[in-house]
Parts: C-alpha cells; structure tokens; sequence
C-alpha cells in the first residue's frame, strides 16, 4: 500500500513547481498555467486526505468540485484579461506591462 | 455457469487458467487476460469500422439515386479493403514548419478518444468493460480529449486553414457539450445512476417515452460533436478545403476519417443506450448475451443511419447560425427540461408507473411548445426589424 | 514493491517531469500541451485514491475546457505564428528556483515532523459510494450547500466578467 507521504511530496514537489512557474515565466499565459500547477497540487493534498482521513466526511472531495470550480473562473478572466491587455498594448510579456511602474 | 451465458467470463477464467498452468503469476496473468479482451474487442470495433466506409458510401449512394461501389465483391463489400490498401500506400507527407510530434500524436489521440468510449458500453447484461459510476461523465470526458486531437491537428500542421478549421471545430464542440451534458442527466435522474449498465436495467419503459425531447436534444448535440452535416463547418468544403485535417494524407488522414466513422456509430449506440434502452428489447437479451450483442448494435447502426439521413439531407449552416442556435436556443432549453423533469420526478415519485410516463411526457410537450412559441416570437419580431430597415432603404432611392 | 506502488512511482515521475517542461519550454502551445499531460496524471492519481469520480471531472474540466481555454490564448496573443520570440524566464529566475526549493524543502520538513505522515490508508467500507456521498454533501444544508452555491455564483461572476473583459468594443 502507498503511505500518505508519498502523495504529500508529490503534492509540494508539484506546488514548488508551479510556484517557479509563476515567478519565473516572462509570459503572462505561462505564469497562469502555474497557477494551474499549484492549484493541481492543492487538489491532490485534498484528496489524499480524504482518502487518508474518514472516507465518510466529504470535505475533501466536496472542496475539490470548488476547487475546479474557481479554477475554472480564475483561468476565464486571467485569460480574458490577458487578451484585453493584448489589444490595447501588443504584449503578454508580464515585465513589459509597467504602466503602474515609475 | 456455460459458456452459452456469460461467455466474457467463461473465456477470462479459461486463459487464466492456462497462464497460471503456465507457471504465472496470478496477478500477472488477470491483467494479461484483461489487456488480450482489450486487444480483440478493439480488433472486433476495427473490423466494425472497415464495414461502416462500406456502409456509409452505400447509404450516401442511396441517398444521392446512385448505386455506390459496387465492384469489387458481392454487392461492392471488398471496397473498403480496397480504400485502406490505397491509403495505406499513400505518400505519407509531413508539410514544412509542422510540429513533427504533435502532427503525428494528433490521429492517434482522435482515434483513442473514439476507442475509449467502447470502454463504458454495456454489449450485453454481463458484458461490459467497466461499469464505471460516472459513465456519461466519462463520454464527455472522452469527447474533450477528440477535442484535444483537434487542436493539436489543426495546430500543427502550420497551415492558417487548418488552423481556422481546428478554431471553429473545437468552438463548436465545447459549445455543444454543455446541451449534451444537460441532456444526459435526465436519464440519470430517471435511473438515478450514471453507470451506463444501470441506466439500461431500469429502462422498463425507453426513456425517449419519457422524454422525447430530451432524445432530440441529445442527438443534435451529437450530430455537432461528431462534426457532421449540417455541423460540419470544421471542414468547410467551399472555403477551409478540409479543415484542420487538411495537410494529413495516407493512413494518418484515415485515421481520422475511420475515427469519425465510428465516433458516429458510437455516439448512435450511445442514443440507443441512453433513450432505447440499450441491449434490452422485451426480453430477448435474456435468452443469450450474444442475442444482447445484436440488438445493442443493431440499435447503433439505426442511431447510425439517423444520423446519416440527417447529413445527407440538411445542408451547412454557418458557424455564427450555428453557435447562436447553441447558445440561445439549445441550451436554454436543455437547461429548462433539466430543471422541469427534476421537479416532475420529485412530484411524481410516488404516483403510479402510468401517471409518471405521461406526466413526464406531457412536461416534454409543454417545454416543446413554450420553446418554440419564444422562438416564433423572437423570428417574427427579427423580420418585422430587417423588413423595416429594407422599405426604408427603398424610400430613400 | 507492490503493483500499486510502481504505478504511483511511474505516475508521479510522469507528472513531476511534464510539471518541470510546462515552466521552462519556451513554446507556449507545447507548454500548454504538458500541462495536459501533468493534468492526465493528476487524474491517474486521483484514481489511485479511490476518487473515479474527480478524475473524470479533472479530466472534463481541465483537460476538456481549461487546457484548451489556454492553448485558444496562447495562439490569440502571439506575436508571430512561427514562434515566441525572447527568452522563457525573466532575468530573476534564479530567485524564483531558490524560492522554489526553498517551499519544497520547507514544506518537506513541516510534513515530516508532522505525527501521521507515513500513516495508511484504511480499506473503503463495503457498499461505500463516493458519488452519492459527494451529492448528498453537496445538496444538503447540513453538508456544503452554501459553499457549493457561492462557488456557482462565481462562476457566473466569472463569465459575466470574462465576456465583458474580453468583449472587443466597437
């Protein structure tokens, strides 16, 4: 049988990842897709305690369905302000938006 | 137990038996013995498919007052061979600036989306690869990675038309998920399972009795799935040439187009499973399994033809109509009789098998009509609109 | 080892090598397409815990809709079709891989030192469904309606938002 910890590690090996993802990429789609990473390995810690907890609380997985659910919004208007910032300024480069910057 | 009866099981045991004689690990052996059913029910569904270019072209003959292929073999049926052979010899070309992995990942992906659909079907009471308890979750799931395939088809072969046929091929199915998605739970709240086999054993009564719109809706939504006429946009003949399958020649292209044959066939089972209750037919699938297995694929190859008579018959509509037919009609209305049967299921739970049927149904006629009323509505008032500006520009010539 | 334990390992050696290429392949569609195949591993994992029904939507949502979604964004903002120009990573990537192995090893240490990390799973009670439980919960007052409800109204919230966002004013 696998033991807890191994989902555990998968879980922050996937997080830290994506969390190079999103401090890293020059691009802003690529520091989304990131995002998507951290929000995965939130998912699989979720589950694994469901599985590893009392099955018949369902917290878990009841938090999982809202996870995907806010991934969901969070991917629709990241990328639609991706493609707003694109028609006005021609890049999605995330260092080159710096209207805000002095 | 013989093998007259439950023969998958029979046959399991059997070639267990010998690799365990063999010397075999037990777990080794149940899983080599589940990876050969996989094997010959995929060789069963290819050589299904070899059929289905022999009947699509004989039907489309029909349809168009010719005769089709009529050659080679009794009646044209060693044609298809023919096809393939040719195909199979094709110049397999790969267009400059192609992403080389993705171009050639994107037929098999296509045909793997179709193959693992056959994985949740029912063949028969007690033949069946999984009954898995989200089954009609998983065609919607299976769908998404045909969608997939699409995109990266379209994508990759570095051409603009396959990518604009890619675009709108893959708008269109993910539009038209949503209808079929909604249509597909009302089984699910009659049967109160999604697990296909389910869905099936509680057919007393077909489903599209219950309701018939439902059916509708779900056979629309698959026509545009499939990506057939008149949703066949993604191909577009007249301005995209072949759409995002265009720069694919040989085998690789007839991947595709034997995918979408028995993408067509499967989605025709999956109507016959979903609304006309599948294997069943007044308790003839009890005599033999293998009784089950011709009528469930009989029941295909009718949901088959449908969906060929509708292809043949109705002409391309443009991808503006189209989305806004999904968008502003189909899912609405989907939506609608989702919520509406929910509430006459919770109401009529109890009452007696009679009342039910033709409360249900009556629930489908009324949502029928209102629809259709909104939409006459909203037509007249769209003409009175365009036929305005018209006579308007006529009185300023 | 058991066949259980190969296959996580295979899984997870999958999902961690294809999460590594999302964040450094400079081609943003092949980036988008590893994430699908993270995204399908995740849902193998999913399987392993017992969850058939999440791995189905993961696939659904993720793969069917979110995935695409950004492989449709990536091919909206791109400068020139025949590839992205400039480099992948921003001249500070080296903070953000030493942030990076810093969270894991952090997080690493937190779980180790934590009582019931190495526990086992129990067996699944016979005639447990995962499917009806999660509808229950999610339905009835006494479980997760509320949340379930104001995540439906993000949604919403979301695509109304989406559109107006994206929506190109003439």
């Amino acid at each position: 049988m696998i033991p807890l910890s191994w989902y555990l590690i998968l879980a922050a090996g996937l997080f830290s990842i994506g969390l190079f993802g999103v401090l890293a990429r020059r691009n802003a789609v690529a520091i989304l897709l990131g995002v998507e990473l951290m929000l995965n390995a939130v998912n699989i810690n979720l589950v694994a305690f469901w599985r590893y907890g009392d099955v018949a609380l369902m917290a878990g997985q009841v938090f999982t369905i809202i996870v995907f659910a806010v991934a969901a919004a969070e991917v629709a208007v990241g990328l639609a302000l991706v493609i707003s910032v694109y028609r006005r300024r021609n890049t999605v480069v995330a260092e080159e938006l710096d209207l805000l910057k002095w | 137990m013989n093998f007259w009866n439950d023969p998958l099981k029979v046959a399991a045991d059997w070639l267990t038996g010998i690799f365990v004689g063999w010397g075999m690990n037990d777990i080794f052996a149940h899983v080599l013995v589940v990876f050969l059913g996989i094997f010959v029910l995929i060789m069963i569904l290819m050589v299904i498919d070899i059929f289905l270019v022999w009947i699509e072209r004989k039907v489309v003959a029909r349809f168009q007052d010719r005769i089709g292929p009529n050659r080679l073999g009794p009646y044209g049926l060693i044609q298809p061979f023919a096809d393939i052979i040719k195909l199979m010899i094709k110049e397999d070309t790969t267009p400059d600036g192609a992403d080389k992995v993705v171009y050639n990942l994107a037929p098999m992906l296509s045909m793997m989306s179709v193959l693992i659909l056959w994985a949740v079907v029912p063949l028969a009471p007690v033949m069946l690869g999984v009954d898995l308890n989200a089954g009609v979750l998983f065609i919607i799931a299976a769908g998404s990675i045909g969608t997939l395939s699409i995109i990266m088809a379209g994508w990759s072969s570095n051409n603009k038309f396959s990518v604009i046929g890619a675009f709108r091929q893959v708008a269109v199915m993910i539009s038209f998920e949503v209808p079929m998605l909604a249509v597909m739970l009302i089984p699910t709240i009659f049967s109160g399972s999604m697990g296909m086999n389910t869905i099936i054993q509680s057919q007393n009564i077909w489903y599209v009795f219950l309701s018939p719109l439902a059916a509708l809706i779900f056979i629309i939504a698959a026509i545009a799935e499939l990506g057939r006429a008149p949703f066949d946009l993604a191909e577009g003949e007249s301005e995209l040439v072949s759409g995002y399958n265009i720069e694919y020649s040989g085998m690789k292209f007839g991947m595709f187009y034997a995918g979408e044959l028995l993408h067509a066939f499967t989605f025709g089972g999956f109507w016959g499973i979903l609304f006309f209750g599948g294997y069943r037919f007044f308790g003839l699938e009890q005599v033999s399994p293998f009784l089950a297995i011709a009528i469930i694929l009989f029941k295909a190859l009718l949901g088959y033809w449908i969906i060929m008579w509708v292809k043949y018959t109705v002409m391309r509509i443009r991808i503006d109509q189209m989305l806004a037919f999904n968008w502003k009609f189909l899912t609405p209305v989907a939506f609608v009789l989702v919520m509406v049967t929910a509430l006459m299921n919770a109401i009529l739970r109890d009452a007696g098998s009679w009342l039910y049927v033709s409360g249900m149904m009556l629930s489908n006629v009324v949502v029928a009509w209102v629809s259709l009323e909104v939409v006459r509505a909203a037509g007249k008032k769209q003409r009175v609109q365009v036929e305005g500006v018209k006579q308007a520009a006529e009185a300023h010539h | 080892m058991t066949a259980e334990q190969i296959i996580f390992l295979i899984v997870g050696a999958v999902t961690l090598l294809s999460a590594v290429l999302v964040v450094t392949v400079r081609d943003l569609v092949h980036a988008a397409l590893w994430l699908v195949a993270t995204l399908f591993g995740v849902a193998i994992v999913y399987t392993l815990l017992n969850a058939g029904f999440l791995a189905v939507v993961q696939v659904v949502v993720y793969i069917g809709a979110i995935a695409i979604l950004f492989i449709f964004a990536v091919m909206l903002t791109r400068r020139q079709t025949a590839a992205d120009t400039g480099a992948a990573l921003n001249k500070n990537w080296w903070a953000g891989a030493l942030m990076s192995v810093l969270t894991f090893a952090g997080l690493a240490y937190l779980l180790q030192s934590w009582s019931g990390f190495s526990k086992q799973a129990s067996a699944i009670p016979s005639g447990f469904d995962a499917i009806n439980e999660l509808g229950g919960a999610l339905t009835s007052p006494a479980g997760y309606v509320l949340p379930f409800e104001v995540a439906s109204v993000l949604l919403l919230a979301a695509l109304v938002g989406a559109v107006y966002l994206a929506f190109n004013k003439k």
